[in-house]
């Protein structure tokens, strides 16, 4: 950690802290001159980005729980409290509230840039292995914070999505239980929800070091999917892509501002300005619009799992759901195992191309599908049926498409280089 | 608020001409624009006779639509006025406070006089006792009922809910709420309602617990604004999302300038990396 040799700086302030904590010269070598391929695309500022959203959103929530009560009697007035009576409290709210689902959206572009341009393989395996990670302590920190308003779509929500984990065999109701705090949603389960909610930001944070460690371990990955073959193919960190990175974060918040200004409300549910009410169900409950992909794959799992014409049950309709909507996120885990191609940019890929496109498309099917009710149909096609469909096709990706494609696609040939790729305009 | 918005502080300049030609918004304004109003047709079309389908909400011009839509002040008092008379009856607002009516263009005395008239349980006082006295600017609106079952119990198990919110609480809220408030008629033959429901073509199932609120010249306005239900629904409307959502002006205000600010210095960053960039190519 910037260790080793070290050139003195002129500044004697400076100097005299980086001579005993060289952190200037660690900021130097990892953001000042640190050698980036020079044809990233503006598909590279979305990890920038997300360290934006990721900061924003600590600070908006830092201010908010000093205002907000974790308790089931009073958290929803405390937030209608921020929103009426704190100075610049709905300012605060609605950039926390947009801010998830901008984060969301965010993380999603920067996934599907690391599947598109092979980011994942050797030697990034740990660092994309790393990034999962983040992605599921973000579903994980998003869905508690979702609670912590205690209105009816929290409520409900969390219960459907707690529930979820009573279908594991043998232990499924102990792990609920300690979930809950209880045998049901109550006010333990909001405090602990709410502790957990500050918590794992900080924890994201942690694996986000971790994540950018090893990014400056290998380098960055790069539109053309080639390694860095000398000082002609890259350029300093610092202005190039400190300058870009300014650029797109500011359309993006451009973007982002318009829905926390103009319809903040426009990702979030009615139902959840409807105090929580244990008594009443919501006629269609939904979660947030990032999570409706994996709760399509959760609700298309229908039938049970046992021996035809017996009553023997192997796997329940609801562990097969729970296994199929948990399995989507450890596919992602074990992605650069299931794809051994050498080549890793899909533009010298044109089949895994069409592949990981029609992916895109099914994935966001599923989430048209997960925000439906559950008996929707499409004529006389039950949507849950397209649902499975496009389930099938999510696993059939990565278990049989990624494995087939290594064996047997082809591919373009590469450029030699970055450097000659850029000059003749091709990259 | 400003204080907290610095990048809207160092926008104030360039945004000001926007800002001043909103401005006259937040003062007391005059009598509401009623041509519009008498002039949009009151009514969606019916469902077919016992389809108990979604309804399917007609969307209304509202005066605070879009990215420079503010509250018709004289709306608002009009719509507090119908809730006052009417709504009130049986719906709380137990997250206004009567110091809000001062952004609806009441004077500090207005608002007074308005809390005054209310009834607010108040104490221990010293000695123990729990006293009545009348309402102050710090109070909430005072609700109908003590509880949710005494509410229930007076309105066939059903219970009014709170409207601090509705709008929000809604799809399309302010469209719903008109749509509830104009949506009453006769049941459809072979419908047989129970004592204390209503037909409303606009609320789900159509069945409603809430008997038909308004009728035709049942407030006096003391302008000469159309005094019919489509008016008053209307009003009520503006003033019940102005409740839900009191800083909406404030925000989109707020925002024209944060996205000015935001795409000035967006377009000075791209000229910077151009300029930057153009060293590599």
């Amino acid at each position: 950690m910037g260790s080793g040799i070290r050139t003195p700086f002129e500044n004697t302030v400076v100097e005299w802290i980086d001579s005993r904590l060289p952190i200037f010269t660690m900021m130097q070598k990892e953001y000042g001159v640190f050698p980036t391929p020079r044809n990233f695309n503006y598909f590279w500022n979305f990890g920038a980005i997300a360290m934006i959203m990721l900061v924003l959103m600590i600070v908006t929530g830092i201010v908010l729980a000093m205002h907000y009560t974790p308790n089931t009697g009073m958290a929803f007035d405390s937030v209608e409290r921020i929103m009426r009576d704190v100075n610049g409290g709905w300012l605060l709210r609605y950039l926390h509230m947009n801010g998830a689902s901008f984060f969301f959206i965010a993380v999603y572009i920067h996934i599907f840039r690391g599947m598109y341009y092979g980011s994942y393989k050797k030697p990034r395996e740990l660092l994309w292995i790393l990034g999962v990670l983040i992605f599921l302590l973000m579903m994980a920190t998003a869905f508690m914070g979702y609670v912590l308003p205690w209105g009816q779509m929290s409520f409900w929500g969390a219960t459907v999505i707690t529930n979820l984990f009573s279908a594991i065999p043998l232990v499924g109701d102990k792990i609920l239980t300690l979930l809950l705090g209880g045998f049901t949603i109550d006010n333990p389960t909001l405090n602990r929800f709410f502790a957990l909610h500050y918590l794992l930001p900080f924890v994201i944070f942690a694996v986000v070091f971790l994540h950018i460690w090893a990014l400056h371990v290998t380098g960055s990955n790069n539109p053309l999917g080639i390694d860095t073959k000398g000082p002609q193919d890259t350029v300093p960190f610092h202005p190039y892509y400190t300058i870009k990175d300014t650029f797109g974060t500011l359309v993006f918040l451009l973007i982002f501002c318009f829905f926390v200004f103009f319809m903040p409300d426009a990702l979030g549910h009615p139902d959840n300005y409807t105090p929580a009410n244990p008594m009443v169900t919501p006629p269609h409950i939904v979660p947030e619009w990032y999570f409706l992909p994996f709760y399509a794959m959760l609700r298309a799992i229908t039938f049970n799992i046992g021996i035809p014409g017996t009553d023997i049950v192997f796997i329940s309709a609801k562990l097969g759901g729970v296994l199929v909507m948990f399995g989507s996120i450890a596919l992602l885990f074990v992605l650069p195992w299931l794809d051994s191609h050498p080549i890793r940019s899909a533009r010298f890929r044109p089949w895994y191309k069409i592949a990981l496109l029609k992916f895109v498309v099914v994935f966001a099917l599923l989430g048209y599908i997960g925000s439906q009710p559950a008996d929707a149909a499409l004529g006389p096609i039950p949507l849950s049926w397209f649902g499975l469909l496009f389930t099938a096709y999510y696993y059939g990706f990565f278990l049989v498409i990624l494995p087939w494609l290594s064996k047997n696609e082809k591919g373009r040939d590469l450029p030699p280089s970055i450097h000659e790729a850029v000059l003749k305009g091709s990259a | 608020m400003k204080k907290i918005i610095l990048p809207a502080l160092l926008l104030a300049l360039i945004a000001t001409p926007l800002y001043a030609a909103e401005a006259p918004a937040g003062e007391a304004s005059p009598p509401a624009p009623v041509t519009e109003a008498a002039a949009t047709p009151a009514a969606v079309e019916a469902h077919p006779p016992g389809e108990h389908a979604a309804p399917d909400t007609k969307h209304q011009h509202w005066h605070f639509s879009g990215m420079f839509g503010t509250y018709d002040r004289a709306a608002l008092q009009r719509g507090l006025k119908v809730y006052r008379e009417v709504c009130s009856a049986c719906h709380s607002l137990k997250r206004v406070y009567f110091r809000n009516l001062e952004d609806i263009g009441y004077d500090d005395g207005q608002v007074k006089n308005i809390a005054s008239q209310y009834t607010v349980a108040d104490g221990p006082n010293d000695e123990g006792e729990m006293f009545d006295r009348p309402g102050l600017p710090s109070d909430h609106f005072v609700s109908p009922y003590p509880n949710d079952n005494a509410a229930k119990a007076v309105n066939n198990g059903a219970l009014p809910p709170d409207l601090s919110l509705i709008t929000k609480a809604r799809h399309h809220g302010p469209d719903h709420v008109f749509g509830i408030l104009t949506g009453y008629e006769a049941a459809p033959a072979g419908i047989t309602l129970l004592p204390g429901q209503s037909w409303n073509r606009q609320m789900p199932g159509n069945i409603i617990a809430m008997a038909q609120p308004l009728q035709d010249g049942q407030i006096a306005y003391e302008d000469d604004t159309p005094q019919t239900v489509d008016q008053y629904a209307r009003d009520v409307v503006q003033f019940l999302a102005w409740a839900a959502d009191p800083y909406m002006e404030e925000r989109k205000r707020t925002g024209i300038k944060v996205l000015i600010f935001l795409a000035v210095f967006a377009g000075i960053m791209y000229g910077v990396k151009k300029k930057i960039w153009a060293n590599l190519h």
